[in-house]
Order: structure tokens, then sequence, then C-alpha cells
């Protein structure tokens, strides 16, 4: 060997565990359990087996700290904290092994075997040997370029037919998170440029139902564009990705703070319900529910506006006509195109006073005494009006009949999340890692004789070209993505086949490690609860 | 109590793993298969026992250093205690801010009085003890970030150099900062020393007063920690690229004052995606590795 290189492992090995012990672990193959148990909502962590596995004798002291025995340094362990040596944490007044012992060797070998971990302390492996584990490719490190096979090329035994899970962490320059919010509100124009820090990091894209889509990261920002803007724009995608909050600015538009799985807080004001439909749909879905209850309704809405007594749905129910007069642009009869600016009043126009849509009450068919509900898409907005001698609409105490259906339309609001998918490509040099005719892990794709996962989390892949794939991020586990300087992406990506197809497309089969040699070396780590993970 | 310190050959058969508590060392020794091998037992009896050592004196290292005198015993303890009493004249700092480096030293130390090696080193999380004899020489790699992968420049050490010891410290470390830097390497001629010091020049990495820097009281975090209720760094916010040059100058200014005591022989000083270099020599250039990846990645 010439020079022998290696790493100031510099705080790497220290990394700041003690108030995200649990979440750190993206550096430690984990074995994620595909079974019930802890996939499941709710699951508090406690019931998981592996916990009740992991749980050890500790000594009972004063709050809710607790002493570790672990060794003689006897640290004293905060809830949520891990101690001096960052294996051993307190989780919910238990102390717990978090292993991040792989974390060092990692540093002093990139992508290299990792450290055999005490064979027959106390971990019991059992759940390596249920058959549903899956390996999971974060941690597993790479190469780059990725010319060397993967670091981990497990083989288990599914269903009697030898599997093949090659797991590697891909490093994705073409990368980005698409992101849908959930609200009614004007974020701002279509193409308009989205900010982190003040740097570009993205735009805004289509307008889909109830919800507003940015397009953020991509090559251009990574690399494009200057060092700082690629270097934001790693941190957003990355902090989108891993499901913490991140503070979006729309050039023309709103301030958004955007976390996957959250609802978004626009303009400082958290969304609460996504629309129940747009106005003119509510009307169709309420026009019973008001029938004789009202003389007229207005749902109003930046999309469409809808007018019962003019819509179809009024129609059928022989609502009279009330000499409504709207602004706006008509589209069919009770259906109105831009009432008002965009905004983030009422029904996502700019508007905070209702009647401002409204032009004076054609004397033929009004009536003083005529009752009128305005109410916003979400119902979260609402007023009563009654015209008065001069057919102008008076503010009036809304009847409790009326308020009952203005609550129905916020019930069936569903709650107002953001959604992070993340995008990437698995270029050329990525699948060489996994096989040394890397096309044919393309076709393997294609002809579903490969599965594609990303964390173990069910992954879209692109027809076309490529292997370009989207994922929920909230499938992920915690702090599932990294990032290297240049700056991308570092992501997980699990194919898994049978040995057999492994082989024919070229399987770096010499690499192929069998399942329970993970488990005797221990490198393996239950997968952590979060707290607002589906995961 | 079941403890046991762990100690195993590494997978490729050359490296020396030894874990006990807090403590994991990486070892690698080049000479003959013999020296190795007693290199090795060698370690591994040191090794043993060692952490019980230190725990025995653990209430006094974690006080503050008294530059004149100590009641510490154990060789380790003695050293640790050496290596911060330059340091106790204008600043807080204990014994325990050189731990890692003081054990490193001292495992290499049993080492070499066992057998003779051509090159060697003791890596305890990023802690380093070197040996090198000949025309031996270590490539370092230096962490873009300590809690994200990714090596930005690497750097030379070869046996003509005073260089034995290299540490590296920082608010994303395993022990507290005082400072906001990402990351202080420092080089040193021993590893305790480099330790201390990389201690130091990491805590004036800083933006006194600072209102998007987060500090909380060290004992909130770790009820025992030797800092007590010193607020120590969580969370740096958005700086201005003036705010960092300040930080980093502050740090500069520092590293310069050990450097002409000659305390260190080169730090790196990373914060915010800024680096700066004192003192030492190739740390300044990029290794030509650092731009490859970019070229590539844009095929990726």
């Amino acid at each position: 060997m010439g020079n022998l290189s290696y790493y100031a492992a510099a705080g790497f090995f220290r990394v700041a565990c003690r108030l995200t012990g649990f979440g750190l672990a993206r550096r430690i193959v984990r074995i994620r359990m595909n079974g019930p148990r802890c996939r499941r909502e709710g699951c508090n962590g406690q019931a998981c087996h592996w916990l009740a596995n992991m749980a050890m004798e500790v000594t009972a002291t004063s709050g809710d700290k607790i002493r570790c025995d672990a060794c003689p340094v006897m640290c004293y362990i905060k809830p949520g904290a891990a101690g001096a040596c960052d294996r051993y944490a307190n989780h919910d007044g238990q102390l717990v092994r978090v292993d991040p012992h792989i974390v060092l060797e990692r540093t002093v070998e990139h992508g290299g075997r990792v450290v055999p971990f005490q064979a027959g302390g106390d971990w019991d492996g059992k759940i390596v040997n249920q058959p549903d584990v899956f390996v999971t490719a974060i941690g597993a490190g790479t190469t780059y370029p990725d010319y060397k096979p993967a670091p981990f090329i497990v083989s288990s035994e599914v269903d009697g037919i030898d599997m093949v899970t090659v797991v590697t962490e891909g490093i994705f320059s073409y990368c980005g998170v698409k992101v849908k919010i959930d609200t009614d509100r004007h974020l701002g124009p279509e193409t308009a440029t989205v900010r982190a820090q003040g740097e570009a990091v993205g735009h805004v894209t289509t307008g889909e139902y109830g919800s507003q889509m940015l397009s953020l990261g991509g090559v251009h920002h990574l690399t494009g564009g200057s060092k700082k803007e690629g270097r934001v724009t790693c941190d957003t995608l990355m902090d989108l990705s891993n499901c913490k909050p991140v503070e979006l600015t729309i050039d023309g538009g709103a301030t958004v703070i955007v976390q996957a799985g959250r609802p978004p807080v626009v303009n400082g004001t958290a969304e609460e319900r996504m629309r129940v439909g747009c106005g003119s749909a509510t009307i169709g879905m309420f026009a019973k529910q008001w029938h004789g209850k009202v003389d007229e309704v207005v749902v109003v809405d930046d999309h469409i506006t809808g007018v019962l007594s003019e819509h179809q749905a009024g129609k059928l129910l022989d609502i009279a006509d009330t000499g409504i007069k709207m602004k706006g642009r008509r589209s069919t009869p009770g259906r109105y195109f831009q009432v008002a600016e965009p905004g983030t009043g009422w029904g996502g126009t700019n508007i905070s006073d209702p009647l401002s849509v409204l032009g004076p009450f054609n004397a033929k068919e009004a009536r003083p005494g005529l009752t009128m509900l305005m109410v916003s898409t979400t119902g979260e907005h609402a007023g009563y009006y009654v015209l008065d001698e001069a057919l102008r609409p008076i503010e009036a105490e809304m009847p409790r009949d009326l308020r009952l259906s203005v609550e129905r339309i916020q019930e069936n609001c569903e709650p107002a999340l953001c959604t992070v998918l993340f995008m990437g490509g698995a270029g050329g040099s990525l699948r060489a890692g996994v096989t040394d005719n890397p096309v044919r892990l393309t076709r393997s794709v294609k002809d579903a004789l490969t599965r594609v996962t990303s964390g173990g989390a069910p992954v879209y892949v692109w027809p076309g070209g490529g292997i370009t794939f989207m994922v929920d991020v909230t499938l992920m586990p915690a702090g599932a993505f990294g990032y290297v300087p240049t700056p991308a992406l570092v992501a997980p990506i699990e194919f898994t086949m049978k040995l057999s197809d492994y082989a024919a497309l070229g399987g770096h089969m010499d690499y192929i490690r069998p399942l329970s040699s993970l488990r005797d070396s221990a490198e393996l780590r239950p997968m952590p609860y979060t707290p607002g993970r589906r995961a | 109590m079941s403890r046991r310190p762990q100690i195993a050959l590494l997978a490729d058969g050359k490296r020396l793993h030894l874990q006990d508590g807090p403590i994991d060392l990486i070892v690698e020794a080049g000479g003959r298969e013999a020296d190795v091998l007693m290199a090795y037992e060698a370690a591994t009896r040191r090794f043993s026992g060692l952490l019980d050592e230190l725990c025995a004196e653990l209430a006094e290292l974690r006080k503050p250093a008294n530059p004149e005198r100590t009641a510490l015993k154990g060789i380790v303890a003695r050293r640790m205690h050496a290596a911060v009493a330059p340091f106790t004249a204008d600043c807080f700092i204990t014994p325990m801010a050189a731990v890692a480096g003081s054990v490193a030293e001292e495992i290499l130390g049993a080492m070499l009085a066992a057998a003779l090696l051509d090159r060697a080193y003791v890596n305890n999380g990023g802690d380093i003890a070197l040996h090198l004899s000949g025309c031996e020489q270590f490539t370092i790699g230096l962490m873009d970030r300590p809690d994200a992968r990714g090596v930005m420049r690497t750097m030379t050490v070869d046996a003509g150099d005073s260089v034995r010891g290299i540490a590296t410290s920082g608010r994303h470390g395993r022990s507290f900062s005082l400072g906001i830097a990402d990351a202080v390497t420092v080089l040193a001629r021993t590893a305790s020393r480099a330790d201390a010091a990389a201690t130091i020049i990491a805590n004036a990495v800083d933006l006194p007063g600072h209102t998007a820097i987060l500090r909380v009281p060290a004992n909130e975090l770790q009820p025992d920690n030797d800092l007590g209720d010193r607020l120590v760094t969580r969370d740096v916010g958005a700086l201005t690229e003036h705010e960092i040059e300040e930080a980093l100058e502050a740090g500069r200014r520092r590293a310069q004052q050990l450097l002409a005591a000659g305390l260190i022989e080169g730090a790196a000083l990373r914060l915010l995606g800024e680096t700066i270099a004192v003192g030492a020599r190739e740390i300044a250039a990029p290794h030509p590795l650092h731009k490859a990846p970019i070229e590539y990645a844009i095929h990726a």
C-alpha cells in the first residue's frame, strides 16, 4: 500500500447525539421492520419488540434523568439524550443502545466494511430472524464515482427464493423535491421564483385541486448558480426531505413554512383545512341542505365562485332568482371566474369583505327581506345578510341551521398538509455499483423484475429512460438524507431482485453477503420512532 | 457489571479496534509482521483497565486545571493536565478537553515501547496520535462538516514534519463547544496538545451576543458535564458572509497566538462552508480530488 488515506474523523464520530440520539442514525445500517408493528401509525416505540429486548436495568434517580451503568463513567442521561459514549441513550426513561459504532468505521474507511459489534452481547438478533425484515441503504455508504461494488449486497431468503438487496446510498446531483401545499391562499404567481435564505431554490408550478405545487432543487439550482445558491439549495432539499421545517419566500407572493406531513404556515398563519371543493362544487354538495333555509348562497372562491340560485343544482331545486349581480367573468350559469384578485383572504381571494364581489341587486327580482349566506370554500369565513328596503345586504346574525351547514363544510375539509416527494435519478455511475452492465439494471426495473425502494419506502419509477423515481419522504426513516459538498444529496436506494436475476444482469456476485452476516456483526439498528412520521 | 472492553481486528484483518465505554480507538501499525503483532498486544494490554484508571479521578479531571500543581496521579490524567495547563491563565478549561488525544497518545506510546514500527496511528474518534519514521507519510482527509460526509481537503504528514498529533473540535462534536465553528482541525507535536488546542481555537471562533446563535447551559444537556452552567452552542442560524469572516478571524487570531507560542503546528478552521488555514502548509490548497466529483456529479 502506498499512502494510507484516512479521514481526520473530527466530530464525525462525535456527532451531536444528545438531543438527536435517535435522529442521527442515517449512518447506521438499520433493519426496517416491514411488519405492521412498527409501521403502524401511533406506535409509541414502547410496545416495540426491540425496545423491550434492549431495555436494561437502570439505577433509579431523581427526576427523569437516568444513570447509565454500562461503564465506569456512569453518565447521568436526560430523556432524549445520549451518554458520553453516544451509545446508550435515555428513551422515555429506559436506557437503550443507540450504537453509532459504524459512524467511526465509515469515517475511517469510506464505504468500507463495518465494525463487528460485541458478538454475543446484549443484542439477541431476534428481529433479523423475522422473514419480513428489510435492509435499508441508509448509512450503507457509497463511493464516488460509483465504480466500486455497492458497500452492502445482502442476500436473504424470502419465501424460499434467494433474494438479493443491493443496498447503496446514491449521490444525487439530479434531484429535487416536489412540494404540494394544501391551501387556497395565493402563494405566488406561476413560475415565480421560490427562495430560501434569499437564494433561488426553485419555482412555483401548477395550482392543483386545493393545493399549490412547488418544484424545488434540480441540477440548475444545485450546480448551475453561485456557490451559495448550490449550498442553500442542498440544505433546503435535505431539510425538507428529512421532514424538517423550511421557510420559503415566493417572489411577489407569500412566505410559507413547509414541513412534510404538517400544515403549511402562510404569512405566519397556520393553514387548517383544505377546501371541500371549488365554489361551484360546494354549491352542488350542499344545495339540498340549504334549500328552504336561505334564499341565496354565494361560495366565494378565487377559482370558481358558485351562486346557488343560478347554479344547475339550484335550478333543479326550483330555487327562485334573487336578482344577485356577481362581479367577475361568468363561465356557465352560477359559476364565476375572477371575482377578485388572488390573495390570502376569503377562499383564496384578496378580499376581506365578501360584499365587494357583488354588484347592486336587480330590483326586478330582489325583494326586501331576502336572505343570503356567503361562505368560503373551507367554511373558514362566512356571513349572513338580509336585504333592506333599499335592497342593500345588511349583515345579520346567522340562523343556527345555516351555522351548522358552515360547520359541515369545515368538517368535510380535510386537514391541510404539506407533502414532499423526493425525486432523483439513479444514473449511470450509481447503477454500476450494483452491476457491471448498468443498463441491464434499468431494464430489469422496467420489466418489474427488480423492485426499487428508498429507505425501505415504496417509490414511483417514472416510465421512460433511466431510473428516475419519486418517494414520499414521510415514509422514510428519520434522517435518511445526507449531503456531500459537491453539492448533491445522498439518499438511500435499494434494488431487490431474485438472486438468479441478479446474476443474469451482471451483479457483483462475489460481494454478496448473507443477511446473517450482517446480524453477526450487529450493524443493525431498529427503526427509530419519530413522532409525526408514518414510517 | 458486565462490562468488558471490546478488542477485535476489523474485517480487513489489519486494523485493531478497541472500545470501552466512550473510548473508541482504531489502531493500525505498519512494520514487520512480528512487530505489528507485538504492538497490538501491547496496545491491548495498556487499554485494559485504562477507562477505570481515568474514572477513578473523574471528579478531579472535571475541575478547572490549576497550572501550578495538580492532585492527579494517573499518567494519562497528568498528560491531560499538562496539555491544558498553557491555556488556564486566560480561559476556563478542564483536563477533560484533552482526554481523547491523551488516551490515543498513551496507546501509541505503549505500542512503540514494545515494538519497532515504521509507522502507526491511534485514532480516538478523530483525535489521532501518529508515529512516522524513514520516508513514511500519512494522507489526512479533512471533513466538510462532522455531521455529514464529504472530504474537503487532504494533506500529507511525513516523517520529516514535527506533526505527531491531529485533533478536531467543533460544535457538532460529541463534546460541547463554547464557539460556533463547524470544525477546527489542529496539527500539533502530540495528540494531547492538538486536542486541547482544537478546543481552545474552536471556542474562539465566535460572535458573542449574536442573536442567531442558540446557546444552552451545558448542564441542562448533560447534568454532569465539566462545563457546568456555561453556555454551549446548540445551533447557529443564518450569518452574513461578513459575520462568518469576523468569527473565523477571531479564531485565526487565537490560532496564530498558539502557533507563535509553539503550541501548535497548524490549524484549519471551518464555519458555514468557509475554511481558513493557519500555519500549516498544504491544508490551504484543496486536493485535486476535491474538484473531480463536481464534474462527475453532473453526470451522475
